[in-house]
């Protein structure tokens, strides 16, 4: 009796190295332009080659600008423009596929591998970057790693794996009106804590999870990361096996046949036994907003600014310049962010300009939108979504992180409070003494048009 | 990367749970292409407060953390450690290490140890005190040693065989190139390749 993380992990141990580690293999490693130029480095200085680069992917995301420009002269950032150049310089050394700022396929990376078909079930995905357990949603260990394990990946196309505790979270009921996968997450992170998942692979199971389309899952599984979780993975399902179909990289005929038997057959055995279980309904929540400045100091949009516990959460309320007692919709915002890995897909775009349609943004509110890659930038502009965000006053941006951790341009300044669709609320992530508010597209998008936090029910 | 076997050296205590890397080593340090120069970095804003731990003596020399629950949760940047290393830390003790943190940790030989919450505690009441902030750490011996005695600590063999020799962990898995290729070989699983550029 195996559960689902288990078997992923039997499948690709090439050895075990002692009880708690194992050379796991890697079937497929994504890189993005700054956590992997000291990876090559540590490679030349080795005199090491990559041992497989069909199975690697670049994509320069973390310092894209989100204006327009026309060549990399225009990115105004001397370090990130070397990092850019750098990691072309590497993937053409070493004969690796690049998505460049100017390739039309370029986006956040978690958003561009699902999108191209690249996300397969039963798959080893890594990845230098913590959210990349995204692609759990479509049943591959997949995982964030450090610049070492990067150089340890090209050089064996192998990673040492310490061994998880499987953990199993449980959505049931059906979510009422205005409550998101996101708030489904920040709800289990509210419940379990910012250490909750620590040491644990998470399969994300239950009704509500299975009604969910796939953004929604790749939603729930970028975020548990912000639980402490190391992996999260859902069950492939018939509708993951949609989305990936058709897609340029996904595979066909016998190969599709092949795969999708394999899908079948990567879910946990009924009587596998998890280390730890967790269920919530999720008919019980309500749209969440975060208060303090870590991911597990959130609270329904409908409560107050609660009494800090103890010094973290003083602190924390000191940072926020919030007091006790205040009821969180009075909160103003100076800004409104929609964007990053966790929240910028079509459906999310969807969601927010559902929202603002007919509406506009706050006097005194600057509001961006920043698409999770330019495919779902040229998906919204189609449906008509990009003019419902001007028209209510966002700017409608180019693709890439952004000011999720403000590494490009896009900075928020100090004492700006933020609305934001992102994962981290930590101090000075998205702009030194910047305070942000984490919260659901839509209610980043209710935020927007009202000018302080509020309940997107009520809109 | 350097091997770790007895450190000795002053211990500060930052017991705040949930130490972020994005505190650790904030987004302005992080456009290198190479590992220098970022012990300006490490905790670069909590720096400005003349009152933190670090801007007194005698921690201003600490070599020795004892952090709260969750140190070193967020992001993935290994910026974080180098920083830290550059700064002069060679040891993190903390009741719970985020995970790829802790990797990270392991892969440059900054020695991360997890302690049940009172072991920490009762470190960090010693590392509070300036007339007991020194500690030696004793890889081999699993045991930090301090002002009341001895607290003992575990790590699995392999983690403490890799730091004590200070080998690097590519030529390690490169002795096991023959399992590699024999289970590339053996491989039934479906997974993608990118063989060629897309047109």
């Amino acid at each position: 009796m195996k559960t689902l993380y288990e078997k992923l992990l039997d499948a690709h141990t090439v050895r075990r190295i002692d009880d708690d580690t194992v050379l796991l293999y890697v079937d497929f490693h994504v890189m993005n332009e700054y956590t992997s130029p000291q990876a090559f480095a540590g490679l030349h200085e080795a005199g090491r080659s990559v041992r497989d680069p069909g199975r690697h992917l670049a994509i320069v995301d973390h310092v894209s600008p989100t204006r327009a420009i026309a060549s990399l002269d225009e990115v105004e950032d001397a370090g990130g423009r070397l990092q850019i150049e750098t990691l072309a310089e590497n993937c053409a050394r070493h004969e690796i596929e690049l998505i460049d700022l100017f390739d039309p396929r370029q986006g956040i990376e978690h958003v561009v591998v699902p999108d191209l078909g690249l996300a397969w079930p039963g798959t080893t995905i890594l990845c230098g970057d913590s959210h990349t357990t995204t692609y759990g949603a479509f049943g591959a260990l997949a995982y964030g790693i450090g610049t070492s394990e990067i150089e340890h990946i090209l050089a064996t196309q192998t990673v040492e794996h310490s061994v998880l505790k499987p953990m199993r979270i449980t959505l049931t009921g059906a979510p009422g009106a205005g409550v998101t996968a996101k708030d489904m997450v920040m709800a289990v992170i509210a419940r379990i804590g910012a250490n909750g998942a620590a040491g644990h692979a998470v399969e994300w199971d239950g009704p509500a999870v299975a009604a969910l389309g796939m953004e929604g899952r790749m939603t729930l599984c970028n975020m548990i990361v912000e639980a402490g979780a190391r992996v999260a993975v859902i069950a492939p399902d018939g509708m993951a096996l949609a989305h990936l179909g058709g897609r340029p990289h996904a595979p066909t005929g016998d190969a599709w046949d092949a795969l999708a038997a394999h899908a079948t057959t990567l879910r946990t055995d009924e009587g596998a036994v998890f280390a730890r279980e967790v269920e919530i309904d999720v008919a019980a929540i309500a749209p969440l907003v975060t208060w303090g400045t870590s991911p597990d100091q959130a609270a329904p949009i409908f409560a107050t600014v609660p009494d800090p516990r103890g010094d973290a959460d003083r602190r924390a309320l000191d940072y926020m310049d919030l007091v006790p007692g205040m009821p969180l919709h009075t909160i103003q915002i100076d800004r409104a962010f929609i964007g990053s890995c966790t929240n910028a897909r079509i459906e999310d775009l969807r969601a927010a300009a559902q929202i603002l349609r007919g509406r506009r943004v706050a006097d005194g509110v600057t509001a961006i939108c920043v698409p999770g890659s330019k495919a779902v930038r040229a998906q919204a502009e189609a449906e008509g979504l990009d003019a419902i965000f001007r028209e209510a006053g966002f700017e409608w941006r180019g693709s890439g992180c952004s000011m999720c951790l403000a590494m490009n341009d896009d900075v928020a300044a100090t004492g700006e409070r933020l609305a934001s669709s992102t994962n981290r609320n930590f101090e000075g992530r998205q702009g030194r003494g910047a305070r942000t508010h984490l919260m659901s597209p839509a209610m980043v998008a209710a935020a927007a048009v009202t000018g302080h936090l509020t309940d997107v029910r009520k809109l | 990367m350097t091997p770790f076997t007895v450190h000795t050296g002053i211990a500060a205590s930052m017991p705040a749970p949930n130490v972020d890397t994005d505190v650790i080593m904030p987004k302005q340090f992080l456009k290198r292409i190479d590992r220098a120069g970022l012990a300006e970095g490490a905790f670069h804003d909590l720096r400005q407060d003349p009152g933190f731990v670090l801007n007194r003596e005698p921690w201003s020399d600490a070599s020795i953390l004892i952090c709260g629950e969750n140190f070193g949760c967020g992001s993935s940047r290994e910026y974080a450690v180098w920083g830290l290393m550059q700064w002069g830390i060679r040891v993190i003790v903390a009741p719970s290490i985020a995970g790829i943190f802790f990797g990270n940790c392991e892969k440059n030989g900054l020695l991360a140890i997890t302690l049940p919450p009172d072991d920490v505690a009762a470190l960090a009441t010693l590392a509070a005190d300036p007339a007991t902030v020194e500690f030696e750490v004793d890889l081999p011996a699993q045991a930090i040693r301090h002002a009341r005695g001895e607290t003992s600590f575990d790590i699995p063999q392999a983690r403490k065989t890799l730091l004590m020799e200070g080998k690097d962990h590519v030529a390690r898995t490169l002795e096991h190139e023959n399992d590699i290729a024999a289970y590339e070989a053996a491989r039934l699983q479906p997974a993608p390749r990118l063989s060629s550029r897309i047109a």
